[in-house]
């Protein structure tokens, strides 16, 4: 067997013998044993801080330059890669392990005609591969055969976009029969296919098998992802495997994602190091002048180095001194502490109890230790629907049945109807008790509304054991609305081609089949016409109430207004509505429909015209029964979840590959849509590429969209369509809301339609986009992030959602649900959408608030404890003589004062957890950056000078004549560097106690414990002891001693103290007393009042009567026809023969050019129509 | 100095599913509900609000004036003299010597200058030597130098370290001590003579010991050999630094007080922070509680002129002043005292004003926002 593959351009044919080696092995990790030091450390110098410190460290070791010792670089230095590489080795140690698991799962090969087990890595291109039930696909396949008749089988490709309803997959005719493993394995087909892309819903190719082509789309493949359904086994031959597969090209490369902080602490850093280079220049300079005025006379007692004969070279040499010195402007200490704050951070969010599921046992997990403060930035949310905002659970919820609406009652949970109805089914959740007394009690009407549910469908039904009847539904609406026709007494058994079984009421009815009149997207309902027993020919119709209900017989006005009340109701509920019908009809009307029927289901042109206007025909003077209201079910808590997130002003999108209707309608149900927006645009114009008539089309898309746009930014000049809401103030002050399709999508983002759309997007509250591919959800998140410079995030469950998540700021996994590759792909994963509100608002604003705090510390401790160096230049003849003790320069940054500031980036709190809850304008300072930016750097910096210049320059004032109370003088150079460092130590501890909103026990232990440490290094580091065992490097000896019991000394650094401080204490002070910010009213407000309760009404959940389009169904048309055409039953259980004689043409070749009609000819949709027609 | 409330944060500190969720935490999935990993531990959440600020402005105010005008009153009554002896004016006694400095002369250039006090200084009196624009606090000088040979460590003393260059050796004999800052040392001699009303002079006590770091003294210095009598042998093989007139062991006829444990020595290697400094030179002992140890009147101060400080401009002082438990006179920190204490008074009562102006605002914040 030899398979092959080429480039669609140049059919070239690529033997397979290279490609054999492709295994179905997926890696995501980095390094292996051998490899992580010198890759890892390759990566580390890549980083610049650690590249500028190496060649410090090399600066160093030249005598002339050197004005530190070797070991203040290289201690810290080591420290820091220490620490990186650690975090790396431990992270790639856990993708080796999610690899593993991935790889190691086991699926059936077929080897030498026997069926082995083997690993999924082992899996290789042109292996065939026996899959069972409910298996996830562990490569792209081409499916042979399968247990299920005529080759088909059934899909769920929910991991790969989204959808939920099942699909079908054919495998080729010619390979349909080789069911068993002798005959497969003697399959000796070749196959040219395209090469590897992520089209998920395309693929081309030919097999060459025993002198015959046969072509091969997309019908035939299932693809790594999927998890085949409902279908006993089925073989499939590997076509592309491992990373070839679609769904990994759709996974999008790896991208290391920075925050925002990130970016602008490495300008910052360039921006200090621009910084540092000037001082170093002027000091050089001042060096230059020096040396040539004063050092070349003071030659008698301090000679030049004979290397070192003029003043410039002395000026060069010093400039790179000054360099080495000043390099704690710099902080090499910064990018550790940043990373173990986030550490910290990302551990709070793991240890979170409230955001832990105990459903499903699952806590929230941090998977990107490094983005942490990006979650207090979140301007824009993408969520995925399906299975993340919804738990893609339909369940029956309300009805109205005659005009009675039933269900409204509190839900009784799940009474028990098998004591009168064995067959009912227990999972369903509806009950109302006065329902089932009418249905026992005979209503007629209630029986005609459940019996239409048990006839009018597609759903397939299969009986496993005696009385247990299992639905395989391809819609989950349909499931539910037949499961609750079963429950109350109308259990739909069996269908044939021909006909339907139904146990009415315990009782066995078989109902003829004549017609089914399938479900499309323009009729927006079905209908199927049915002969009961006693021969009477009648036509059960469900479908959206908008066309239902122009087509009913005009004698059910009233039920119809008392039925669109209930619907109104149930719609903003959120519930998914049908509305159901009946028509009587006579023998003649049939007779003479089914004329016509016949007629348009045999011509060739315009066979979906000529069938559409036939079932028009038909579907008219219906009598109204009622309407159903389905629940897609939200998860617990999004509709709150969603209204704190944008009283937080986070714009929310929901990005699906539903449909349109389905995603208006969760809009609504999970209040991101509201009845009181000024308006809702709709764009959904088709538009294919390579057509080129189409440009007329796109004009008019534009068109829509210019209005859009005229609407939503209120300031364009002139509203040009006069139909548009009216006054420039209303527009402006409306809330508005955007709904649009993948097809247009793929046009809004081309390069001229973008700045347009994302002005449009731009106005609005909330934005879905339905019927998007997973790229284009990308590639939606790529525009916002280019134009509005925003922080995105992106949620979502599946393995559709693994490019947007990968794409966004943060990628966000919903955990829990079937499949992980959304896990894996993202940077937060938790169980329940609801969780993001805490993973934002609470985690999100503290590590931010946290960061910033931590960052204007940082910079600012280091620039007040380096500047003194700067001061002391003027002093020291610009020598690069450094004002401390080596000692206090190596562990100043890692001892003396990172761990209280370490403290408080990882604990402090500004607000209680519950408050920034309540007040989610509370995030705002976030979103805006107002914490840190170059403003606070800019101040930072500057008291952070200010405070170099009080500590140079007091001790300079007062020592300069001070001698101690012995006489003897205080002005030494090692007394001097003990009170400077001391005031030092001692300012930057009284500064973080300021800064510090909320004192733990470890805050005290460590800002106390750093103040300790501090006097008790350094009355070691100054003891005899260390003297007298290497006299040459603790010379400060006596120093701590000697100096520290001067009371002169004592009242220097409470002076220095008291003027660094005060005046941060008094600007705060103002700061807080005439701009306060909401969390210092909140905090001030909290201290005052403890018990005051909060004003915020959370949600709002207005309501008004709004009309909307309930017909959700997740269908797919084409499946009236599987089941008249008979070709999905099993043999055995077709009784009846009457399939063959109809439709007999291949039902997968109309289903497909229907589909390729679709795409070609359907017109789009007029652009904009306005949903929400208020009555 | 701000408000404080310890607590426990109130808000859902008890889980009561706690107990029914059991079997879920027992296989290790659920978070520890403990008061570290639920971010609750018990917190003192400071504030800055009026009620601790401004109090904290106005102690500060009226801790630092009086501790200003405390200090301020205490250095007025230090007494201070000093006298310039450079030379650099032509009128000045030293100004020949100032001139006709040369590294080579073997007689000293002597100079004597009056002066006089006019108030007597009451207790012990001490005696400086003060230079100006000398870099002692640059960084080749201040590295010059090995601790390690000062120590007395033989082997230093005759290997000095490679950071004493150029002063480590001298026609490749090792110099002891070595480095730029031994070899610099301040070698004028300054002695005072009391001119009585009748023009008769006496010399006024001068003590040179204890004018050094008791630490530095006694354990970072060192003679080779350990203390004993025999300098000359210890410091055999070495030669003394090409400013210095005789070598280490001739400093001092006390063997308490030559050698490295030189008090004069110690005192100038121990280097000043800042080019213009003062050392201790000698201290004036107080005899009797009767007399004043410097009484008013007229004195000679005979300098023997043998640092030279023309090439770089450097001035050379004699001070003379009394001390008190602060210290030597310090006018500037008893003023920055009074200043910073002041300046914080009034910050305290602006922002008083401040707070009563606008302060009620903060009280009722637009939240509902």
């Amino acid at each position: 067997r030899i398979l092959t593959r080429d480039s669609p351009l140049a059919l070239m044919r690529v033997p397979i013998q290279c490609l054999r080696k492709r295994s179905n092995c997926i890696v995501t990790s980095k390094y292996n044993i051998i490899t992580f030091l010198p890759v890892n450390l390759f990566e580390q110098f890549q980083e610049v801080a650690n590249t500028y410190f190496l060649f410090l460290l090399i600066l160093q070791l030249i005598p002339q330059i050197s004005s530190l010792s070797w070991f203040t670089t290289i201690v810290p230095l080591v420290l820091v890669l220490s620490i990186t590489a650690v975090k790396d080795a431990t992270d790639d140690y856990f993708r080796h392990k999610s690899d593993n698991q991935v790889n190691n799962r086991q699926s059936q090969v077929l080897l030498n005609g026997i069926l082995q087990n083997e690993k999924w890595m082992n899996v290789r291109v042109g292996d065939i591969i026996k899959l069972e039930n409910n298996q996830f696909v562990a490569a792209d396949l081409l499916l042979l055969s399968s247990t299920e008749p005529h080759g088909l089988c059934y899909i769920e490709t929910a991991e790969l976009d989204g959808e939920t309803n099942m699909k079908v997959r054919q495998s080729l005719s010619v390979t349909s029969e080789l069911g068993d493993p002798d005959k497969l394995a003697q399959f000796d087909g070749e196959v040219v296919c395209e090469p590897p892309n992520n089209k998920l819903d395309r693929f081309s190719g030919t097999l060459y098998w025993r002198d015959c082509k046969y072509p091969l789309s997309n019908q035939n493949m299932l693809l790594r992802g999927c998890v085949l359904r409902n279908t006993e086994s089925c073989y499939g031959l590997v076509i592309f495997a491992g990373p070839d597969t679609k769904l990994m090209q759709n996974s999008g490369c790896t991208k290391f994602k920075r925050t925002s902080i990130d970016r602008l602490m490495n300008t910052l850093v360039l921006w200090i190091f621009g910084f540092l280079v000037c001082m170093g220049v002027i000091l050089a300079i001042g060096n230059a002048v020096w040396e040539r005025k004063a050092g070349s006379l003071f030659q008698n007692f301090l000679p030049w180095d004979p290397s070192v004969n003029n003043f410039l070279f002395s000026a060069f040499l010093s400039f790179w001194s000054y360099v080495i010195i000043l390099n704690t402007v710099v902080p090499i200490s910064l990018y550790v502490s940043v990373e173990v704050i986030r550490l910290g951070h990302s551990y709070f969010i793991n240890w979170d109890r409230k955001m832990y599921c105990s459903h499903s046992n699952t806590a929230a997990e941090v998977r990107t230790t490094t983005l942490n403060e990006e979650l207090g930035q979140v301007e824009y949310i993408f969520s995925d629907k399906t299975g993340t905002l919804t738990q893609n659970i339909m369940s029956f919820n309300k009805c109205s049945i005659n005009g009675h609406a039933y269900g409204t009652c509190t839900m009784q949970k799940n009474k028990d109807f098998s004591s009168w109805n064995p067959l009912a089914d227990g999972g369903l959740c509806f009950y109302d008790g006065s329902l089932l007394e009418a249905v026992k009690t005979g209503d007629l009407v209630a029986h005609e509304f459940f019996r239409l549910l048990s006839l009018c469908h597609t759903v397939m039904s299969e009986e496993k054991t005696e009385g247990a009847l299992v639905y395989k539904a391809q819609s989950p609406d349909e499931g539910a609305l037949v499961t609750a026709a079963r429950n109350f007494g109308f259990v739909f058994c069996s269908r044939t081609p021909g006909t339907v079984t139904v146990h009415e009421l315990g009782r066995p009815v078989t109902y003829t089949l004549l017609a089914i009149l399938d479900f499309n997207n323009i009729r927006k309902r079905m209908s199927v016409i049915v002969r009961n027993p006693e021969g009477r020919i009648r036509l059960y119709c469900k479908g959206a109430d908008t066309v239902l209900f122009d087509r009913l017989h005009p004698c059910n006005h009233e039920l119809m207004n008392i039925t669109t009340n209930h619907l109104n109701e149930y719609a903003s509920d959120g519930l998914r509505t049908l509305a159901l019908a009946y028509r009587d009809l006579t023998e003649d009307e049939w007779e003479e429909w089914a004329e016509l029927y016949r007629g348009a289901g045999r011509t060739v042109d315009f066979r979906e015209d000529r069938l559409a206007a036939a079932y028009e025909e038909i579907e008219q003077d219906m009598m109204l029964l009622g309407a159903t209201a389905i629940e897609d079910k939200l998860q617990e808590g999004v509709p709150e979840t969603i209204a704190i997130l944008s009283l937080a002003n986070i714009k929310i999108w929901v990005l699906t590959g539903d449909k349109q209707e389905t995603a208006v309608n969760i809009g609504y149900s999970c209040k991101m849509l509201t009845d009181d927006m000024t308006e809702i645009f709709i764009i959904n114009g088709h538009t294919v590429q390579g057509v080129r008539e189409e440009d007329a089309m796109k004009e008019e898309e534009t068109q829509g969209l210019g209005k859009a746009c005229s609407l939503g930014n209120g300031f364009s000049e002139k509203p040009k369509n006069p139909t548009s809401p009216t006054s420039l103030l209303e527009s402006i002050s409306g809330e508005f809301a955007l709904v649009i399709s993948g097809h247009s999508l793929a046009h809004a983002l081309e390069a001229d339609m973008e700045y347009e759309f994302v002005e449009t997007v731009s106005v609005c509250k909330a934005v879905i986009c339905c019927r998007v591919t997973p790229l284009q959800k990308a590639l939606v998140i790529e525009l916002i992030k280019r134009h509005k410079k925003a922080v995105t995030l992106a949620i979502g469950d599946g393995a559709n959602d693994v490019s947007m998540i990968k794409t966004a700021h943060i990628g966000v996994g919903i955990s829990g649900q079937e499949g992980i590759q959304a896990v894996l792909a993202s940077d937060y994963s938790f169980a329940q959408f609801r969780f993001l509100q805490r993973l934002l608002l609470v985690h999100g604003r503290w590590s931010y608030l946290r960061m910033c705090r931590f960052l204007c510390y940082f910079f600012y401790k280091n620039f007040a404890f380096t500047m003194v160096h700067f001061w002391f230049g003027f002093f020291c003849g610009f020598s690069a003589q450094t004002v401390y003790d080596q000692y206090f320069i190596t562990l100043y940054n890692i001892v003396y004062t990172s761990l209280p500031v370490l403290a408080m980036g990882i604990f402090d709190q500004d607000v209680p957890e519950q408050r920034s809850l309540e007040y989610p304008k509370l995030y705002e300072p976030g979103q805006l950056n107002l914490l840190f930016n170059k403003r606070e750097f800019f101040i930072c910096i500057t008291q952070g000078i200010y405070t170099s210049v009080v500590l140079f320059f007091v001790p300079y004032s007062v020592l300069s004549h001070a001698t101690q109370s012995n006489g003897i003088a205080l002005a030494d150079y090692q007394t001097f560097a003990v009170t400077t460092a001391t005031a030092l130590v001692i300012v930057v501890s009284v500064q973080i106690a300021l800064d510090t909103g909320y004192w733990t026990a470890i805050n005290h232990f460590f800002v106390w414990g750093s103040l300790g440490s501090y006097f008790t290094i350094l009355f070691v580091l100054h003891s005899d002891i260390l003297f007298s065992l290497f006299p040459q490097q603790f010379n400060f000896l006596g120093s701590a001693q000697n100096t520290l019991k001067q009371p002169v000394v004592w009242l220097t650094i409470a002076l220095a103290t008291v003027i660094c401080i005060a005046p941060v204490l008094a600007f705060r002070f103002l700061k807080v007393e005439l701009k306060p910010q909401l969390s210092d009213t909140v905090h001030t407000l909290l201290f005052h009042q403890k018990k005051r309760k909060p004003g915020v009404s959370l949600g709002r959940l207005g309501r008004s009567g709004s009309h909307r389009s309930g017909y959700a169904f997740a269908h797919q048309e084409g499946f009236g026809e599987l089941i008249t055409s008979g070709k999905n039953m099993r043999l055995s259980s077709l009784a009846l023969a009457t399939f063959a004689s109809r439709h007999s043409a291949s039902w997968i070749d109309t289903l497909r050019k229907k589909k390729h009609g679709n795409i070609q000819n359907t017109p789009s949709t007029p652009p904009a129509p306005n949903f929400n027609c208020d009555c | 100095m701000m408000a404080s409330s310890y607590s426990a944060k109130e808000e859902d500190g008890h889980h009561p599913g706690a107990s029914g969720a059991g079997g879920a935490a027992a296989n290790g999935r659920k978070p520890d509900n403990t008061a570290f990993k639920q971010q609750r531990l018990p917190a003192w959440q400071p504030i800055l609000t009026a009620g601790t600020v401004l109090p904290a402005f106005f102690a500060i105010g009226l801790i630092f004036i009086p501790i200003g005008i405390g200090l301020y009153v205490t250095s007025n009554n230090i007494k201070e003299f000093e006298i310039d002896y450079t030379g650099t004016d032509t009128s000045s006694p030293c100004f020949s010597c100032y001139q006709n400095f040369s590294w080579n002369s073997t007689l000293p250039c002597k100079c004597s200058l009056p002066f006089s006090l006019d108030q007597p200084f009451e207790s012990n009196v001490f005696m400086y030597y003060g230079l100006s624009n000398f870099y002692q606090n640059h960084r080749r000088y201040v590295k010059s130098r090995d601790d390690s040979h000062l120590n007395g460590n033989l082997y230093s003393l005759t290997h000095p370290s490679k950071e004493c260059e150029p002063y480590a050796h001298r026609d490749n004999v090792p110099v002891a001590p070595c480095g730029a800052i031994a070899n610099s040392m301040f070698n004028d001699t300054m002695e005072l003579f009391f001119v009585h009303p009748n023009e008769t002079r006496s010399q006024i006590p001068l003590k040179r010991k204890g004018i050094a770091w008791w630490t530095d003294k006694h354990v970072k210095f060192r003679n080779p050999g350990g203390n004993g009598d025999n300098l000359t042998a210890a410091f055999q093989g070495t030669t003394y630094p090409v400013n210095w007139h005789k070598p280490v062991y001739e400093l001092d006829a006390d063997p308490e007080n030559n050698g490295f444990i030189n008090e004069d020595f110690i005192v100038w290697m121990r280097t000043a922070a800042l080019p213009t400094f003062r050392k201790l030179y000698r201290i004036i002992e107080k005899k009797s509680s009767m007399t004043p140890t410097l009484p008013s009147g007229n004195y000679t101060l005979e300098v023997t002129y043998n640092y030279p400080v023309h090439s770089f401009d450097g001035r050379k002082r004699m001070i003379l002043s009394t001390i008190s438990w602060m210290g030597g006179k310090n006018p500037f920190l008893g003023i920055a005292y009074i200043t910073v204490g002041s300046v914080c008074f009034f910050l305290g009562v602006v922002l008083l004003l401040i707070h009563h102006k606008y302060g009620n605002r903060s009280s009722s914040p637009d939240i509902a926002s």
